[in-house]
């Protein structure tokens, strides 16, 4: 297992582009976030670990204005979500790409129609040949050119998630939020994810969201680690100040995943 | 533990009636939310004609067959009866009555909601439990006047053409029904089922499968819109999205048919 080695980016701890407090989220009687507080930083990378239901997800999902919380305030880039309306919410959406777990690529849709559909609609001022160009400038950026007029269903798992992603860059989002970006895949596929989501950062200088429970994709591509448990963040820091602690909760989690 | 559980969940009435009163209330939400966004821009006319195609494509092999398969049957079930009374003449007037009041507009509708419903509640449940419709949205595009107010404006498009279609077929299967009985021109017998057909009847025709196209596509999309639970939430979409759209294409049709007789009457 490497640790992460893209340092070349630089990390503006003066400029938060996410800024969490308190946020609390039920649905029905489940309370899955209870007073979560979170900053991320510009040109950061950060993971939020957990175990699987622990609402990482819905987290990500009340960024983007999916989901609302019950309390709490969510700021990105500058702007508070829960009080924007549906046109703000819209511009505020397209400088964030979202890369979702199963990839959710259109599937009536081939790959270069999928990864046209946000120009399509979002960039109605660009000619069909610069959206070509776009187009090829991401399927170069994760290394599928050759699948253009391929269909979803015709794709592997990894290569789904790489043109999931390659959907999201398409828009030139200041901020990454990846959920789930390795499950499913085996070992040496995920280690090429882990690479990408590194070179994504070092190529587009985003910052990033990565919602996880596979540690080895934390090491590789964290520059911050926010472990979540009951609801609440328990630890943020470094991957190894957070796997420092002898809180028992961390410490099962961690062992669980290096030592099975 | 990861989530913490309160107390046990109350109910107003009792959970089956809560459900169903929650659920009229988000049709109704749904209904409102189409009226809103669906004369605002941007319209998406390509798609609206893409699924235009598609609705047609789709139901015009089974539309034929039965439109044509109604004319005939009709025709030769209604034949014994009239030549007791020394009515056969009547033949071509009784068809089109039956065809343009009635049976084209409706036998249309059930297809419709058969093969178009379902397929629009399932396509939409698939998108729904897959996240492509979340997709969408991240995407800041509007999934609901991208992909449910196309498809409603559609049905209301293509579903009354196919009716006129299936009318006209099942007119032309009465026709070569008769023909083969006695040595009647296509004119004479077009002639002859126009005259009993007024201008109400016709409206009433093509306003009932408007309104059974709206129908049709509004619960498809509701229901695939609102699937949750995965492949059995689509499946469960897909299904009620049919038995939904028939039941109130009848009780529509009894409306309807009674609105436009007090037309007639005054």
């Amino acid at each position: 297992m490497t640790e992460k080695h893209y340092i070349q980016h630089t990390i503006n701890k003066e400029e938060k582009v996410i800024s969490i407090r308190e946020v609390y989220k039920s649905f029905g009687d489940l309370h899955v976030l209870r007073g979560v507080n979170l900053d991320v930083y510009k040109g950061e990378n950060i993971v939020v670990l957990g175990r699987s239901g622990t609402g990482k997800s819905v987290l990500i999902k009340l960024l983007v204005g999916l989901l609302k919380q019950d309390r709490g305030t969510i700021n990105v880039l500058g702007q508070e979500v829960s009080q924007l309306k549906a046109k703000e919410l819209d511009a505020l959406r397209l400088r964030v790409g979202f890369s979702f777990q199963n990839s959710a690529l259109y599937d009536s849709m081939n790959i270069r129609q999928n990864l046209e559909f946000p120009l399509v609609m979002n960039r109605k001022q660009l000619t069909p040949k610069e959206i070509g160009l776009l187009v090829d400038e991401v399927l170069d950026a994760v290394g599928l050119k050759d699948k253009k007029e391929q269909l979803p269903s015709d794709l592997s798992g990894g290569q789904r998630k790489r043109i999931g992603i390659a959907r999201t860059l398409i828009l030139k989002p200041e901020i990454m939020l990846y959920d789930e970006p390795t499950s499913g895949l085996d070992p040496i596929t995920s280690a090429e994810i882990n690479e990408l989501i590194n070179e994504v950062q070092e190529r587009y200088n985003t910052s990033s969201i990565i919602i996880t429970h596979d540690l080895t994709c934390a090491k590789e591509t964290a520059d911050r680690v926010a472990m979540l448990l009951d609801g609440m963040f328990v630890s943020v820091g470094s991957f190894e100040e957070v796997f420092a602690t002898q809180e028992e909760r961390i410490q099962s989690f961690y062992n669980y995943n290096f030592t099975k | 533990m990861f989530f913490t559980r309160s107390r046990p969940k109350r109910y107003i009435f009792s959970k089956g009636i809560d459900d169903t009163l929650i659920g009229v209330y988000n049709a109704y939400l749904f209904v409102a939310r189409f009226f809103k966004e669906a004369f605002t821009k941007p319209f998406h006319f390509r798609v609206v004609v893409d699924q235009c195609f598609e609705i047609g494509l789709r139901s015009l092999t089974l539309i034929t067959l039965t439109g044509f398969v109604t004319g005939v049957v009709f025709t030769k079930q209604s034949r014994p009866s009239l030549e007791v009374f020394g009515a056969a003449s009547w033949l071509p007037s009784l068809i089109s009555i039956a065809l343009v009041r009635a049976l084209g507009s409706l036998v249309t509708a059930l297809i419709c909601a058969g093969k178009v419903g379902s397929s629009i509640g399932a396509e939409l449940g698939s998108m729904r439990v897959t996240e492509q419709i979340d997709a969408m949205e991240v995407s800041a595009v509007n999934p609901f006047k991208y992909l449910v107010v196309t498809r409603v404006w559609a049905t209301v498009i293509a579903v009354p053409i196919l009716s006129l279609y299936c009318t006209t077929v099942g007119l032309l299967g009465s026709y070569l029904n008769v023909h083969t009985h006695e040595d009647t021109s296509f004119i004479s017998f077009m002639e002859s089922a126009f005259e009993a057909i007024s201008f109400i009847d016709l409206f009433t025709a093509v306003a009932k499968s408007v309104v059974f196209g709206f129908t049709i596509g509004m619960i498809g999309t509701y229901k695939g819109f609102n699937a949750s639970q995965g492949t059995r939430g689509v499946g469960r979409a897909a299904n009620q999205a049919v038995v939904l759209s028939m039941f109130l294409i009848f009780i529509e049709e009894i409306v309807i048919v009674q609105i436009s007789n007090w037309i007639k009457f005054f």
